[in-house]
């Protein structure tokens, strides 16, 4: 069979791209509701990233210390250093606690307290212990109990399809064009609402936390329709990387006591944030062991440090961080609980993303014009929740937060309008990348110009940035986009062709990645996880604003009026020290 | 870093031109610590583009990398080349499933099983304004079978399964234990009698392939045996 012959049509009232926490909790509120959803995702919904979160997720329980929404909310706004919007964390801490009491009524098996209440452990950059855990998978926990609920409320997965295009026009969302990867063939999914809940994107550099599948392709895509990207320099780089791999190892870790030591044996955050010590947030602390490895007192004098358990003693460390030890053990063959593990910044989460306002709707413009029928939830939009720097265990929250409004305010959505008509030749767009693939006369492999890319993007995107780097990435980013109009896959097949979806993904994380340096570029000043040696210090009368860029091929357009929500009687911005 | 040369066999097929699997053989050098999944990619990546297998998360988490070496089913992203002490590495397919492409097997099945014990807590009482209490003790209980992260490495290894295909296997079992050991749930009942039949829980011959399978040496024999006492208590 010809891949022009595989041609398929569903008509559903709502489609979900991506089955991760956020994806789940949507598609749920509209099974529940009667209305028909197809998920589609390019991985089994088991297998999204979100399960691979270890530490926990947020809300102000009040269940181990004293707590209160205000003060998660002071901890979320300082955490961004300003930059998040305060209308929406203000919404996000209210109804983080129904979530949490939500999920444990869907079962989710989180640790307990001696009286049987959820238990509640520290985190980075909060001021409570606010972390609902179980163990060191939270994550996976909450991942597997809403797939449950899905699958109890009969939603319709479409398991292994790639979204290759958006069906977008005169403004208004018509559904998406997805690749059956196990089978080959496009099939057009016809929908009155699309959620775009994709994940993130740390797969544009080489030292990542992330899946192979977390290539950002929802903000390729979004790119290619014209449309603008929010916030896209703030990446957030973990401290706690696993030497190396870039794998995480949960900040549970530090919740639980573990410190960070130099070549010297200092703890050295004590100069950095002698009032948070190893809790500080995750761009201050990996600031600081990136300075510690540049000043030449990483261990041996190389590009990494120490995370110390052996103080936290065996037991706990296996009753509370069984994965942070095996991940230890079999990766690095280090016994976590007789020697320290060696560790990096790695690049972990998207600040930045495709912007929608308070109701998840994707806007257009820096006035919040809407595009109808197009959501966007979790770490693929910005809202903007965690402007430019995300506290540890408000992802969690923030997925299954804003996926469960998403989906309410894609039911009002589906009840008060109709379908509209898909485009002319819908599969078009997606058969043109797929057949300059698999029928091109390119000559190149993939690999090595995505090889060039993450290395290029770890090196110069990384926690420090500078503006002759920036230039020097953006050079080089232009002509690895040229040298992807001559690219080439060996499998030419369709059955589970992952050479296609590989060469597919790298042309989303060329597109992005040039927004992100654009972004860098141009944002002269240091901001959360955006920091700029050339210009240290935060600016906020020239910078107290969001990024808006759209990409075409003449470059990149950016917009910096779209002005932060500030609640200046209440939470002004202030010089952020801890 | 110390180079090996690793001779590899893979088990290809490709449902458009094989009539049945047949074994390729890669040479290749790396790095004397690299990871299963290492060797897949350097061999996709490098040498041979139409390698397929299904990998995400790199931190066995996800479930997605089982396949079977030298015999062992393994998390190929976990698993260190060095563990085989042998330069000649043999990697197929988990066994007992359909093969799609290569390394790639079908899922149908094995998800449809899960979906038959009703893997979803069930209520017979109104949910309180907070959080239910269950005590730590209660939660132990649950724990260990909730780090399950589906992999099929258990139910692929299973001679019961191989024998009939009709069981519904280890890690549909170990769901159903985690709900129904799990104190909030009420749904005990209508699982059991989901599971207890001759190709549900007694099908189960305590082989123990499935522990010795399971990369978070979860102890599934032990908890299906847990599950066996209270079907048969529950049938007096």
């Amino acid at each position: 069979m010809k891949i022009e012959e595989a041609k398929l049509y569903h008509k559903t009232d709502a489609v979900v791209v991506g089955a991760g926490l956020a994806g789940l909790r949507a598609a749920l509120e509209i099974a529940k509701s009667g209305y028909q959803v197809a998920v589609v995702t390019k991985v089994y919904p088991t297998r999204s990233h979100s399960g691979a979160a270890q530490g926990g997720i947020a809300a102000a329980l009040a269940n181990t210390s004293e707590d209160s929404l205000e003060l998660h909310m002071f901890d979320t706004i300082k955490g961004s250093d300003y930059l998040g919007d305060q209308d929406v964390i203000e919404l996000f801490v209210e109804e983080a606690v129904k979530t949490i009491y939500e999920l444990e009524h869907m079962g989710v098996p989180f640790s307990r307290t001696e009286d049987g209440r959820i238990n509640q452990r520290a985190f980075g950059g909060h001021s409570a212990t606010r972390a609902c855990f179980s163990a060191d998978i939270t994550g996976h926990v909450l991942l597997h109990t809403l797939y449950e609920q899905c699958v109890k409320h009969r939603v319709h997965f479409y398991n292994e399809f790639q979204v290759f295009s958006l069906l977008i026009e005169n403004g208004i969302s018509r559904g998406v064009v997805a690749w059956d990867i196990r089978n080959g063939g496009l099939h057009t999914f016809h929908s009155k609402v699309v959620l775009l809940a994709s994940g993130g994107y740390g797969r544009a550099f080489k030292i990542t936390s992330n899946a192979h599948a977390n290539t950002g392709d929802a903000l390729g895509l979004i790119l290619e329709c014209g449309l603008p990207l929010e916030d896209m320099e703030f990446v957030q780089y973990h401290p706690t990387g696993l030497y190396k791999h870039g794998i995480l190892l949960s900040e549970a870790a530090r919740g639980e006591g573990a410190y960070i030591i130099n070549d010297k044996g200092e703890r050295f955050m004590q100069k950095y944030a002698p009032g948070k010590m190893e809790l500080g947030p995750r761009d201050v602390v990996s600031r600081s062991e990136q300075t510690e490895i540049n000043e030449g007192r990483g261990i041996g004098g190389k590009d990494y440090v120490y995370l110390d358990l052996r103080h936290i003693g065996k037991q706990r460390i296996l009753e509370r961080l069984p994965q942070v030890y095996e991940l230890a053990l079999n990766y690095l063959t280090v016994d976590a609980i007789k020697d320290p593990v060696p560790i990096q910044p790695t690049a972990h989460y998207s600040m930045g993303g495709i912007p929608t306002n308070i109701h998840t709707e994707v806007i257009l413009d820096a006035k919040g014009t809407v595009l109808k029928g197009l959501y966007s939830a979790g770490e693929a939009a910005c809202m903007s929740l965690h402007g430019a720097n995300r506290l540890g265990t408000n992802s969690l929250q923030d997925a299954v937060t804003f996926g469960r409004i998403s989906g309410i305010y894609m039911l009002k959505f589906m009840a008060e309008n109709g379908f509209e008509k898909l485009p002319a030749n819908p599969l078009d767009n997606a058969q043109r990348k797929i057949s300059a693939l698999t029928q091109g006369q390119g000559k190149e492999r993939y690999v090595g110009i995505r090889d060039i890319l993450q290395d290029s993007m770890t090196k110069m995107a990384g926690v420090f940035r500078t503006e002759s780097d920036m230039l020097k990435l953006k050079a080089i980013i232009k002509e690895l986009q040229q040298r992807f109009k001559n690219v080439t896959i060996d499998d030419k097949g369709m059955a589970y062709n992952l050479d296609l979806i590989e060469a597919f993904e790298l042309g989303n994380l060329l597109s992005f990645s040039e927004v992100i340096v654009e972004g860098a570029l141009a944002r002269k000043e240091s901001r959360g996880s955006h920091y700029r040696t050339d210009f240290p210090k935060r600016d906020d009368a020239t910078w107290l604003r969001h990024t808006l860029a759209w990409r075409s091929d003449e470059g990149v357009k950016l917009d910096f009026s779209k002005e932060v929500v500030i609640y200046m009687d209440r939470f002004p911005p202030q010089e952020r020290k801890y | 870093m110390a180079k090996v040369n690793l001779n590899v066999k893979i088990l290809r097929y490709h449902p458009e031109h094989d009539k049945k699997p047949y074994w390729k053989t890669y040479n290749l050098d790396l790095e004397h610590d690299v990871t299963i999944l290492d060797v897949l990619n350097a061999i996709h990546w490098n040498i041979d583009g139409t390698l397929s297998y299904r990998r995400s998360c790199r931190s066995a988490i996800c479930g997605s990398c089982a396949v079977k070496v030298n015999g062992r089913n393994v998390l190929a992203c976990e698993t260190s080349v060095q563990v085989f002490k042998t330069s000649k590495l043999r990697i197929e397919p988990v066994p007992g499933f359909k093969i799609i492409k290569d390394l790639v097997v079908d899922w149908d099945d094995f998800f449809a099983k899960l979906e038959r014990i009703k893997p979803y807590l069930i209520l017979d009482k109104p949910a309180p304004e907070k959080e239910f209490i269950q005590s730590p003790e209660e939660f132990d209980q649950i724990q260990e079978a909730a780090t399950c992260i589906l992999c099929t490495a258990c139910t692929s290894s299973c001679p019961s399964l191989w024998a009939n295909d009709n069981y519904i296997g280890p890690a549909a079992l170990l769901k159903a234990y985690r709900f129904i050991f799990d104190s909030r749930d009420g749904g005990a009942d209508e699982r059991l009698d989901i599971i207890n039949d001759r190709n549900g829980l007694w099908r189960c011959h305590t082989i123990f392939n499935c522990m010795e399978a399971c990369p978070k040496k979860i102890k599934i024999t032990e908890y299906i045996s847990r599950l066996k006492v209270k079907a048969t208590e529950n049938s007096i």
